[in-house]
């Protein structure tokens, strides 16, 4: 064998305690084979060791769920016989080391969790945190890791939908990206990974096995990236968009057949967590042959087999008597198919090489055995994380401070980005990128009557000034931009981005801010269906921002009555509802004049929940064109924004004139317009102008023609590539 | 009216096509292994990156079995449509003049753009005016069409001022062959055939073939393989 596979235990990341632990479960010394397997089911991202704990605190019951945390996705029940199966993701170390096909394998993994369990992806959404625009190494990184979320989800024929991107100083050695899948099934072809059945055959589908991504579980993603992250290039797994295709629509056909038992992805941790996470759920062993295992390159050791991560592949069981049927659908789809093992009742993974028998591991201590750890968290006496760079000195008048933020790249159009991504393939795309506040899907050609909507949101600076808080509020974002369409929640998928938990004030800020998912959830009545972390997310600089990424389904009845972004028309009222206290902590503006800080305001999530209620319920009555959510930026920047998609000015009189008012954030508030009959007859609004001329007009306070506006906010990123 | 749309490994808008094309007639989907085009009117070749688009846009499919027969059908008047992927296919199989490079930006770029009715003389724009502007989205990374002599009467589509996404010669979006039965066109039509995703433009093209005058070679043989699903 190869050295790393006699490094000691130390070197794959096991403590001494862990090593103890899995040679008494053993019996004894577990070989080199057993060791790199255990090395990666007791990982961080297999294990979730200093997670799982916390992650119970999460409420994960719903009358929409289907299938709950534990499965390859979640999935909701969206009525007229539909489920929808979805999940966040994140590929944040393989992206920082090699951004396109870090980015690119992250959209290739999360379409497998959603294909896995039986649905067809429809939708792809991803958040993306770089460094700020002028560093050159924070460009590159985002310009590659938008090439390759394009480049997998283009090529592949699912549509990206919607997502979000900012750009904070905390991110320079540490980007993330977090991919999100949406999936559509008809409810009986839904499928779980439980192995079932001693003596059925178990069938690697897809691509060859090669020496790719070896080790990317243990080593890229339970681990703190140092400077030497370039040595670890041959850790990150490369993408095949063309290989998945035909796996997806393979798979999809064996499942309309009903041809399979059980289907699993490959994903982290390649085989090894693939046929051990099946076993345990089936609750039976597996005996499996890696010589059988059709390889990239020749002369692989059995454990490299066992751990490699190469991309597309799937893993499934299947009655002994189907499996002929079974190669006749894969050949005509050319997809490689090969039996390599068998159900057994040891619930034991054995690993064979031929006749060989060279691994033999108890599936339970594996999946389950795993010691979780308590963390220690402790609340910070100092601030964790230096003020931003001033790039305002404070005293600039309204206007220029207005184009100062519509030019800041995390408020600035997006337009860079998503005009490189497909959202449209699938004919259901009612709301493509920055037409309305969240993505809408209709679903008629399925055989639904409604819609759904899709949205991701976070804020990691808010969160880094009140990890409770800011948590909270990413998840009352993310319902505000479901309620602007018209939709109810379902269910909530995240992602948790934080820095190295064995350290008391990162403890702290992931316990605060699981807090404060659960207490919202609790609030909006949306049960959280799965998700992922990521730990560990701390380069040169110290640890990112806490970033808690939240994604959210929901469904409409009516997708032809939809509001938009912008303002559809001259004379309109325009007006302001939901409780909405506006305020400089945490606010774009207060990092553009250098103040990160150190609190937000409560959230009243009782009078949040209630008002979402009641904008859902205003949606749903139609006669609506114009619904916009107030986040980043403040109402300024809604308005503007609410000006230059409509392509129309607005004269706003009925507001205070300060910089809170105009430029402060906070959760709830929603600008509105519309006929002014219908918009005085929403209950609680509050009509602060009128739609008209050319440009935006505030209070007196300040008028700017809204091509202006346009320019400052669909230019800023552009600029950044010039 | 019958419409077959190709299917190749690794196409991604074959269903969209299909969908679009049941608006306006009866549509299946033609496997790229078969030989047979089943007894089909009008042949659709549809977006993608078929065979993963390796080699070069379109330069795999063209080779495939179903795409013999589809040349075949073409150089006997069949109408034949290729859309994005599909137009790349065409002029890679030599149905079409020109070819299509990467585009300027060299990223792949999807927006809707206005593209105007050049030539309204053909099968696939009968249901439109001359000078007609219809809405349809482009999305692709190789659109840029080059074709240095082609005539201007095969010039059936053009980008409107400003509209050109990828720095194609002449802000040509479409280009028919000479004797006019086949169309290759890097707009996708299939995705502008209902005003709740964004336009109903891209319809006139099908309702343009399924027009009956449009059905030249209806009463081709059917040899009775079942369609792929």
């Amino acid at each position: 064998m190869s050295a790393s596979a006699l490094a000691p235990h130390r070197e794959l990341g096991l403590t001494d305690s862990e090593y103890e632990a899995i040679r008494a479960r053993m019996g004894r010394e577990p070989n080199a084979l057993e060791l790199a397997v255990f090395s990666l089911m007791w990982s961080e991202h297999c294990a979730y060791k200093h997670s799982k704990k916390l992650l119970g605190k999460l409420p994960t019951e719903g009358p929409h769920l289907l299938m709950g945390p534990g499965e390859n996705a979640g999935v909701v029940d969206v009525g007229d016989g539909l489920a929808v199966a979805f999940k966040v993701e994140s590929h944040n170390h393989p992206s920082a080391v090699e951004p396109f096909q870090g980015a690119a394998t992250g959209v290739g993994g999360i379409l497998r969790d959603i294909f896995a369990v039986g649905a067809r992806p429809i939708a792809v959404l991803d958040s993306l945190r770089f460094g700020e625009l002028d560093s050159p190494r924070s460009r590159y990184l985002f310009d590659w890791a938008v090439k390759g979320i394009g480049h997998y989800g283009n090529s592949i024929g699912v549509p990206t939908v919607g997502g979000e991107v900012s750009f904070e100083p905390a991110y320079e050695h540490n980007c993330l990206v977090n991919a999100m899948c949406v999936g559509l099934a008809r409810k009986e072809r839904l499928i779980r990974s439980a192995a079932a059945g001693v003596g059925n055959v178990l069938v690697l589908l897809g691509a060859r096995t090669g020496r790719d991504g070896i080790g990317g579980a243990s080593v890229l993603a339970s681990a703190e990236l140092s400077d030497e992250d370039a040595s670890k290039r041959p850790s990150v797994q490369i993408g095949d968009p063309f290989e998945e295709s035909k796996l997806i629509e393979c798979c999809l056909e064996l499942l309309e057949r009903e041809t399979l038992a059980s289907l699993q992805d490959l994903g982290a941790a390649g085989l090894s967590s693939s046929s051990s996470e099946m076993a345990s759920k089936g609750e039976v062993g597996l005996d499996l042959d890696v010589a059988r295992v059709p390889l990239r390159e020749a002369e692989m050791e059995p454990f490299e087999i066992m751990i490699s991560e190469s991309q597309e592949r799937m893993l499934c069981v299947v009655e002994p008597e189907r499996l002929e049927e079974l190669l006749v659908v894969c050949d005509r789809w050319d997809v490689r198919a090969t039996p390599i093992g068998s159900v057994t009742d040891t619930r034991r993974l054995r690993v064979f090489d031929g006749d060989d028998l060279v691994g033999d591991m108890p599936v339970e201590a594996l999946v389950d055995d795993c010691p979780l750890y308590d963390l220690e968290p402790e609340r910070p006496s100092a601030p964790i994380y230096p003020d931003p760079p001033a790039r305002l000195a404070g005293d600039e008048g309204r206007e220029e401070t207005l184009m100062a933020l519509l030019g800041a790249p995390s408020i600035a159009s997006k337009r860079f980005v998503f005009e490189q991504y497909d959202p449209i393939v699938g004919s259901r795309t009612v709301r493509r990128p920055q037409a309305a506040d969240a993505a809408v899907l209709a679903l008629a050609n399925d055989g639904g009557n409604g819609a759904i909507a899709v949205s991701i949101d976070g804020n990691g600076r808010r969160v880094a000034c009140d990890p409770y808080t800011g948590a909270v509020e990413a998840v009352l974002e993310c319902a505000r931009n479901l309620a602007c369409v018209g939709a109810e929640p379902l269910g909530l998928t995240n992602c948790l981005n934080f820095g190295n938990p064995e350290k008391p004030h990162i403890a702290w800020q992931l316990t605060r801010s699981v807090e404060g998912l659960r207490d919202a959830c609790l609030a909006l009545g949306v049960p959280v269906v799965g998700g992922n972390v990521s730990l560990y997310n701390e380069g040169g600089g110290g640890p990112i921002y806490p970033t808690p990424i939240v994604g959210m389904v929901g469904s409409l009845p009516d997708p032809g009555s939809v509001p938009r972004i912008g303002f559809a028309q001259d004379g309109h009222a325009v007006a302001l509802v939901g409780p909405f206290e506006p305020a400089l902590d945490g606010s774009e503006l207060a990092k553009l004049r250098g103040r990160l800080g150190d609190s937000l305001p409560a959230v009243d999530l009782a009078a949040q929940a209630r008002a979402l209620a009641e904008l859902r319920k205003t949606v749903r009555g139609g006669g609506l064109p114009t619904a916009h959510d107030i986040s980043e930026g403040g109402l300024a920047v809604a308005l503007a924004e609410c000006c230059i998609e409509g392509g129309r000015g607005a004269s706003i009189d009925g507001l205070e004139a300060s910089d809170e008012a105009i430029f402060g954030e906070g959760p709830g508030g929603v600008v509105i317009a519309g006929p002014r009959e219908a918009v005085e007859a929403v209950a609680g609004a509050r009509v602060i102008g009128t739609v008209g001329g050319e440009a935006l007009e505030v209070n007196g306070a300040l008028s700017v023609p809204v091509v202006q506006l346009r320019d400052a906010y669909e230019g800023a990123i552009p600029a950044a590539f010039a | 009216m019958r419409f077959g749309v190709v299917r190749f490994p690794g196409s991604c808008d074959e269903v969209d096509a299909l969908l679009a094309c049941r608006r306006f007639g009866d549509a299946d989907l033609l496997w790229h292994k078969d030989r047979d085009l089943d007894g089909v009117d009008a042949v659709v070749v549809p977006g993608g990156f078929s065979y993963g688009d390796y080699l070069r846009a379109g330069a795999i499919a063209r080779f495939s079995p179903l795409m013999e027969t589809v040349i075949e059908f073409a150089r006997e008047g069949g109408p034949v449509l290729g859309i994005c992927n599909g137009f790349q296919v065409l002029c890679e199989a030599g149905l079409l003049p020109g070819a299509l490079l990467p585009n300027r930006s060299l990223r792949f770029v999807c927006r809707q753009v206005d593209v105007v009715v050049e030539n309204p003389d053909t099968p696939f724009t009968r249901a439109c005016a001359r000078d007609q502007v219809l809405s349809v989205p482009v999305k692709h990374t190789t659109g840029r069409y080059y074709a240095p002599g082609v005539p201007e009467e095969q010039v059936v589509l053009r980008y409107a001022p400003g509209h050109n996404p990828n720095g194609a010669q002449d802000d040509i979006a479409g280009v028919c062959n000479a004797a006019g039965n086949v169309l290759g066109l890097m707009p996708h039509p299939e995705h502008a055939v209902d005003p709740l995703t964004g336009s109903a433009d891209g319809g006139r093209l099908f309702e343009s073939l399924a027009r009956p005058e449009a059905a030249g070679s209806a009463g081709r043989a059917g040899f009775g393989i079942a369609p792929v699903a």
